[in-house]
């Protein structure tokens, strides 16, 4: 098999015997790169000079027989929301187009001392808000397996170079359904896990109490190696988890004996794609077969989850962005116009005597805020800090967020009655197939409604795994979802791992021409 | 006047810088008067993807404070976002305390051993945690309009007592503002300097008045910008008498009128209304999803409390009683601050006259610190060394006026009592010696030992006089009531 389409634990393997070197897989990730991403747009940035430099690096320690990191040699995409000192860092907006952090987030950090080879920044929609990653305003990025199709979104990018072997790893966020729904339409592996197992700090907010950093990559194997690089606790972050990070990599191939599996019925219902059903239901059987019991579970709440989801991400979001003022740093409008602008009103007022207009007219402070942000923000982005900042406004509050917020619990708790009698819940990822490019961007609701699946697990604070699981008659991966209770995810990875022994939708590449 | 005209209804915002060594959620220094933006990392400059990490010492400084002020602390508390633009907020929003704040429903005790006021028990509504903004500096000068910001001060932790409107004059709360201070000094939990902004006062004033239809209140102003407690002070009498004229002109009624914000001119001595816009009012508060709530166990709160000491109230009262000195004694000992109640102690003891002892810290070293400009702990004279003289003073060896001279002598040459007695010749002179003396100078001076027969002891001041010239060292009050008893038998 070629570097390019080998998993990272083969490539450790081969990478530590001498077998091959960290330079020349990453030479041919990056010459994957050069062919492949022309197509498939991924990425926002290729640190082919860094990335060799890493290599070159890496391999130097090894030939002195210095000790390595764990994932020494092996290249990783990082989705463009992770604060990367030194390296621009966009969030695919021109908000930040040109935003150089001055530190590194948390997960970069620990990369970078696993002795990762940080290859590039991968397209996303922008703040990691929306399902199929054309709310990017710096990029378009196309389905590997289609490229009349979206990847998905948020994460578009990072399962795309996943899908077309640019990459063998890759950082994803997920806050609404963002990791699971483009590994899903991209047929790789992307793993949600439980609020707090990875640091949030340096991962640039979208819904704190949603957002999570997760791994993606091909297989469940290498989603457990990546995973026990980045996770763990953060004194950076007051929300992270204070407990004991397992070893994924290594309780990943154990199969799990007596698996109860519990199918939510409520995912079976309107909405599911015909070809995504009958795909869950043979992966359903295929557990069977692995010694698996299977019941029927109910998540009575979460007809309820968009609803709640798209007030409480909408509210955090509203404050999140707020600091996208241009007083600081990111995208400032042109002063000097602006001021003309502003002078030229302030004249035409005054002539006209107009004094409820003068009144009203914006400081130049105030006009430098509004423009700024009309012209940073994306329209996706703007729609959800209106949402955000009326669902929060006095008045509204009872009646939308705190609301929410009950409504929030209760989806837990459905989760937590769930869970005494299984110890996996499976259902559908997404309740389609991808879709052709522009189809559903003029419609947010039906986009929202993708999310229709993967939501609850973000409300709960659980996590949820996808892995490939089949194909649509037009050739288009579909995506099988696991969820557990909170710090499960050595059973996700595990139970995962069990189905792609028994299976190959995950081996599968498509072809680019 | 027209103080009888109404009542003044007067309610406390304060703002106290904690002082801790570093920020309220990063670990950038407190330190102030470091050049600008020089304090500040990702965190407090706001940076995407940054987290806040709350500091646990400030919150200790807060629980201190909030049992001192006999505040109600529940177990269980959390951090809001108030979200409102300003260039000086980077984040676009202060991380602050909303609906469960860490302390509420407590009281301060006010008095005036002067008796200007009856004594009285002020409601605490609430103290809260909060982080502090920047500073903006504004250059408006020939059109430039340039605005710079320093984010050194960005999130240094503040705590924000809240009071009742319950203080009734100016003076009182002026009383109450001290007592906060004092207390806050006692404990540590501030350096409470105003000019550096460690403490900031938000008045709120309305008035009460009785009219033919009933009892009526203005409209309530919020007094801002005012930098000393005259400053409070000053600021609550103007406004009182404004609105006053405001009542008579427009008859307008709390609730008429939008709440107005008014900013004290120190210059001008007056109040001025303040730009206002209605739609920053709506803070759309929310919980803070980057911070866990916090909690504090019974038995956490009862460590506080315990480790609270003496509080001032507590100190006056015991001084009163301990040392047998008036409440004012006790007072102005106690708002000089621990050092000077320590100071005030020693001295009391190893003279063993409380209140000798405190008449010489009132007048004495209290005039010499502030001619000086001195702290306490820098005074020249040591506890040990005053208490001699003290001593002396109580034991008629010297009178009080050379005492004086004796403790000018000790400031300026560093000597003992003792030495500095023994060469400007001050011993006490003995009994036979005043016997001596008074009966030659009654014996001398027939017209006062007549008039001292018929009890006017006035008369016996004529011979105090001689008396000094022939024997400095006498004691005066030893002298004349000798005479008197002396006089009757002669
Ligand atoms: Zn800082």
């Amino acid at each position: 098999m070629s570097l390019i389409h080998a998993s990272a634990a083969q490539l450790l393997t081969q990478l530590e015997s001498g077998e091959i070197t960290s330079v020349e897989l990453t030479k041919a990730c990056l010459a994957q790169i050069d062919v492949a991403d022309k197509q498939v747009g991924a990425f926002l940035k290729v640190m082919s000079e860094s990335a060799l430099e890493q290599a070159e690096s890496v391999d130097t320690r090894r030939k002195k027989g210095e000790k390595l990191g764990r994932l020494a040699g092996v290249p990783v995409a990082i989705k463009d929301l992770l604060c990367t000192k030194g390296e621009t860092t966009t969030c695919a907006s021109k908000m930040l187009e040109n935003f150089v952090p001055p530190y590194d987030a948390t997960v970069i950090a620990k990369l970078k001392a696993a002795d990762a080879v940080l290859i590039g920044k991968t397209n996303m929609d922008e703040f990691a808000m929306g399902g199929s990653t054309e709310n990017s305003a710096l990029g378009v990025t196309r389905n590997p397996w289609d490229l009349k199709c979206v990847p998905g979104g948020s994460s578009g990018g990072a399962a795309a170079c996943l899908a077309a072997s640019m990459a063998p790893l890759s950082i994803g966020t997920d806050t609404g359904g963002s990791i699971r729904q483009p590994a899903s339409f991209c047929g790789v592996v992307g793993l949600k896990p439980t609020y707090g197992v990875v640091s949030r700090f340096g991962l640039i907010a979208f819904a704190s109490s949603l957002d999570q950093i997760g791994p993606m990559a091909r297989t469940a194997e290498d989603a457990a190696i990546l995973l026990e690089a980045i996770a763990g606790y953060d004194p950076h972050d007051s929300t992270s988890a204070n407990v004991k990070t397992p070893a994924y990599s290594q309780s990943v191939k154990q199969p799990l004996k007596g698996l109860r599996l519990g199918v939510v019925k409520e995912h079976f219902g309107d909405g599911l794609d015909s070809e995504v059903e009958q795909a869950t239901r043979e992966a359903i059987n295929v557990y069977k077969s692995l010694g698996a019991t299977v019941t029927d579970v109910s998540l009575p709440h979460s007809k309820y989850g968009i609803a709640v989801y798209y007030i409480i991400a909408p509210s955090e979001a509203s404050s999140n962005l707020a600091r996208f003022d241009g007083a600081h740093y990111g995208h400032r409008t042109n002063e000097a116009a602006m001021l003309e602008q502003l002078a030229q009103e302030r004249a035409a007022l005054e002539a006209a005597g107009d004094e409820v207009g003068l009144a009203k007219l914006d400081t130049s402070l105030v006009r430098m805020y509004r423009q700024s942000r009309a012209e940073g923000f994306g329209p996706e982005v703007k729609r959800r800090i209106m949402l955000g900042t009326y669902t929060l406004s006095a008045g509204y509050y009872d009646a939308y967020y705190l609301k929410a917020l009950k409504v929030r619990r209760l989806i837990r708790q459905d989760y937590d009655a769930a869970f005494k009698d299984v110890d996996l819940v499976i259902g559908p990822t997404a309740p389609t197939p991808s879709f052709a490019a522009g189809t559903k961007t003029d419609d947010p609701l039906s986009m929202y409604l993708g999310d229709l699946y993967t939501v609850t697990a973000n409300l709960a604070g659980i996590g949820g795994i996808s892995i490939p699981c089949g194909f649509s008659k037009a050739g288009l991966p579909i995506g099988l979802q696991l969820q557990g209770p909170p710090l499960a995810e050595e059973r996700l990875l595990q139970a995962a791992h069990m189905f792609q022994t028994a299976t190959d939708w995950h081996q599968r590449r498509p072809e680019l021409s | 006047m027209s103080e009888s005209l109404y009542e003044i209804v007067i309610g406390l915002e304060v703002h106290v810088q904690l002082a801790t060594q570093t920020k309220l959620f990063c670990r950038c220094s407190t330190q102030y008067g470091a050049p600008p933006n020089t304090q500040t990392c990702p965190v407090c400059l706001a940076m995407p993807g940054s987290l806040p990490v709350m500091n646990r010492t400030a919150f200790q400084l807060g629980l201190k404070t909030a049992c001192a002020l006999n505040l109600q602390i529940p177990n269980f508390t959390k951090w809001d976002r108030k979200n409102y633009y300003y260039p000086d907020l980077p984040k676009g929003y202060q991380i602050s305390q909303y609906d469960l704040p860490m302390s509420q429903d407590g009281f301060l005790l006010i008095t005036d051993p002067k008796g200007q006021f009856e004594p009285r028990k002020v409601g605490i509504i609430r103290a809260h945690l909060e982080e502090d903004a920047g500073k903006s500096m504004h250059d408006e000068a020939a059109g430039k309009a340039d605005s710079r910001i320093d984010l050194n001060r960005t999130g240094t932790p503040l705590l924000e007592i809240v009071s009742e409107p319950d203080m009734r004059s100016p003076l009182e709360a002026k009383a109450y503002l001290t007592e906060l201070k004092l207390i806050l000094e006692y404990l540590g939990v501030s350096d409470c300097n105003m000019q550096e902004g460690s403490l900031r006062v938000d008045a709120n004033v309305n008035l009460h008045l009785q009219t033919p239809e009933g009892k009526v209140a203005t409209p309530i102003v919020e007094i801002k910008n005012m930098n000393s407690f005259r400053a409070v002070e000053r600021a609550i009498a103007f406004e009182a008498e404004r609105q006053y004229e405001v009542w008579l002109e427009t008859k307008q009624k709390i609730g008429d009128v939008a709440k107005q914000t008014r900013g004290w001119d120190d210059q001008a001595q007056v109040t001025r209304a303040q730009r206002y816009k209605e739609e920053s009012s709506d803070y759309r508060y929310f919980p803070e999803p980057d911070l866990a709530p916090v909690t504090t166990t019974d038995e956490e709160i009862a460590a506080v409390k315990a480790e609270l000491g003496e509080l001032p109230r507590q100190i006056r009262d015991r001084l009163e009683a301990q040392y047998k000195i008036p409440a004012y004694d006790a007072d102005v000992i106690v708002n000089q601050g621990q050092t000077t109640v320590n100071y005030y102690e020693t001295l009391a003891k190893n003279s063993g006259d409380g209140k000798l002892a405190s008449n010489w810290v009132q007048q004495e070293v209290l005039r010499v610190l502030k001619e000086r400009s001195l702290e306490i702990d820098a005074f020249p004279i040591s506890t040990e060394r005053l208490a001699e003289l003290v001593k002396a003073v109580a034991g008629k060896e010297i009178d009080g006026t050379r005492a004086k001279d004796v403790f000018a002598e000790m400031l300026d040459s560093g000597k003992s009592a003792p030495e500095v007695m023994k060469e400007m010749g001050i011993e006490k002179v003995d009994d036979s010696e005043l016997e001596n003396l008074c009966r030659e100078l009654l014996e001398a001076n027939p017209k006062v030992l007549a008039d001292l027969k018929e009890g006017t002891h006035k008369a016996v001041g004529a011979l105090i006089g001689q008396a000094k010239k022939k024997n400095p060292n006498i004691d005066p009050g030893t002298f004349r009531q000798m005479c008197i008893d002396m006089s009757a038998k002669m």
